[in-house]
């Protein structure tokens, strides 16, 4: 082996282009991985939170029991939330997802119940009064417009995902937490710094991604405030 | 099964609470880091956000900060710093880091509860001739107190669990418990430790959820 070159990757800079070009490839499936576990773990939590919106709107008992525990499991910390599903998933992907579907339920939950209740009375009685069955109601009127706050939460829930997979390092499945937790041991500044700012990348992108995606499912909004 | 009872025996052995490694210690660790950083973020964050309140400006600044604190994973905050010159400095990196969370939604919630008192109210305070000083202490901080504690209490279980984090880049508390776990391979300390600190981040939204509910009285009777 040749005497090591003087470029920025053996001086240890925080910005460096050599490990951008370097490392590509390890960066790109660090981001896939990110992507994939952020992803996967709102649309399952997606899928849970409406139902269970939907119940604790219908029936006035299912509210407070859906809220409280939903409340209780956002509290717990994330480094605690995964060690708890250890025994339960093993080392895995799945400790990570099971665990953000667990903090996106709370956020969504709440934000699509506010949703539904926000639905005026007048409406739902003119919905009724054209003969729409509680089925249609809930599907071509109720939940049409809760779309803009559970878009709300969805946006905060995915934000708040893409930052948390970064404590899956823990079980080595973060993601570019992956990156971050082994630069932190190797004193790597350039691999933290690229990562970390990738990070907010990513939430930011999805954050706005998702904002567009609100603006097309709720024309109507659009035509009042213009 | 068997894990619970393993964590169980785990918690309950007497070896697992004394010594430097020990429950107590880390808990008096986490505890210390938490308050110490809650006041110290109280600090910096509730007197900007009450003179912004009170003058109604920086509001989407005040506002926006939570939402950028958000997006910034705590984890890679808390190794940048570590990674600084600030990282030589025993616990300051995962002081720095601590309060950075806690300031927005300290600030946020302060800034809101500031804002959302009602006009007329704040109108009929100056028509009575009080002075801004008197208007901020007499009148817009004792109506915004309850949204005041709800940001103190949401930076309270924020910092419980940066703190946990913390240990995932060497600092104390509690979150050691489960990354020493984690290195013996060893599931029941992992989940005694997780069982720990979620019970303690339980235990402290719990008491911020009684101080809110008797916050009131003594609001009204101190400022009175």
């Amino acid at each position: 082996m040749t005497a090591p070159p003087d470029d920025c990757l053996a001086r240890n800079e925080w910005i460096c282009g050599a490990y951008l070009s370097s490392r590509s490839q390890i960066l790109w499936d660090a981001v896939v991985q990110h992507l994939q576990l952020t992803a996967v773990s709102v649309a399952i939590g997606l899928v849970i939170a409406v139902p269970l919106a939907v119940a604790a709107r219908r029936w006035r008992w299912a509210a407070a029991p859906v809220l409280g525990v939903t409340t209780i499991l956002y509290t717990i910390p994330s480094l605690a939330m995964f060690s708890l599903l250890l025994p339960v998933y093993g080392l895995s992907a799945s400790i990570v997802i099971a665990g953000l579907v667990l903090y996106s339920l709370t956020l969504l939950v709440r934000n699509i119940l506010a949703g539904l209740r926000a639905v005026p009375e007048d409406t739902r009685q003119a919905a009724r009064g054209m003969g729409y069955g509680p089925v249609r109601l809930l599907l071509a009127v109720e939940l049409p417009l809760a779309v803009p706050a559970a878009m709300a939460g969805l946006r905060i829930a995915t934000v708040s995902a893409v930052s948390l997979v970064t404590v899956g390092a823990i079980v080595g499945y973060g993601g570019l937490g992956n990156l971050i937790y082994a630069g932190m041991n190797t004193y790597f500044k350039a691999q933290v710094l690229t990562a970390s700012v990738l990070c907010v990348v990513i939430a930011v992108a999805a954050d706005l991604l998702l904002l567009g995606i609100q603006r097309l499912l709720t024309p109507w909004t659009r035509a009042v405030a213009s | 099964m068997n894990t619970l009872s393993d964590t169980w025996s785990w918690l309950t052995s007497a070896a697992h609470w004394s010594g430097e490694n020990g429950i107590w210690n880390r808990l008096g660790q986490h505890l210390w880091l938490t308050a110490l950083c809650l006041l110290l973020s109280c600090l910096i964050a509730l007197p900007v956000a009450l003179v912004l309140g009170h003058l109604g400006k920086g509001g989407t600044l005040a506002v926006n900060i939570s939402n950028v604190g958000r997006a910034v994973p705590t984890f890679a905050v808390l190794v940048l710093l570590l990674l600084t010159p600030i990282g030589k400095y025993g616990e300051w990196p995962t002081i720095i880091a601590l309060i950075l969370f806690a300031v927005p939604p300290l600030l946020t919630n302060a800034y809101v509860g500031m804002r959302e008192v009602d006009r007329d109210v704040v109108r009929a305070a100056r028509g009575m001739g009080m002075t801004g000083r008197q208007l901020l202490f007499r009148v817009e901080l004792p109506l915004a107190l309850p949204l005041i504690l709800t940001g103190v209490r949401i930076a309270a279980v924020q910092l419980v669990a940066t703190a946990t984090l913390a240990a995932l880049a060497g600092g104390g508390g509690l979150g050691r418990i489960i990354t020493a776990g984690f290195n013996l391979a060893s599931t029941p300390q992992v989940v005694a430790g997780a069982v720990l600190v979620a019970a303690f981040a339980l235990v402290v939204e719990g008491v911020f959820e009684l101080v809110q509910r008797f916050a009131p009285q003594w609001a009204k009777g101190g400022f009175g």
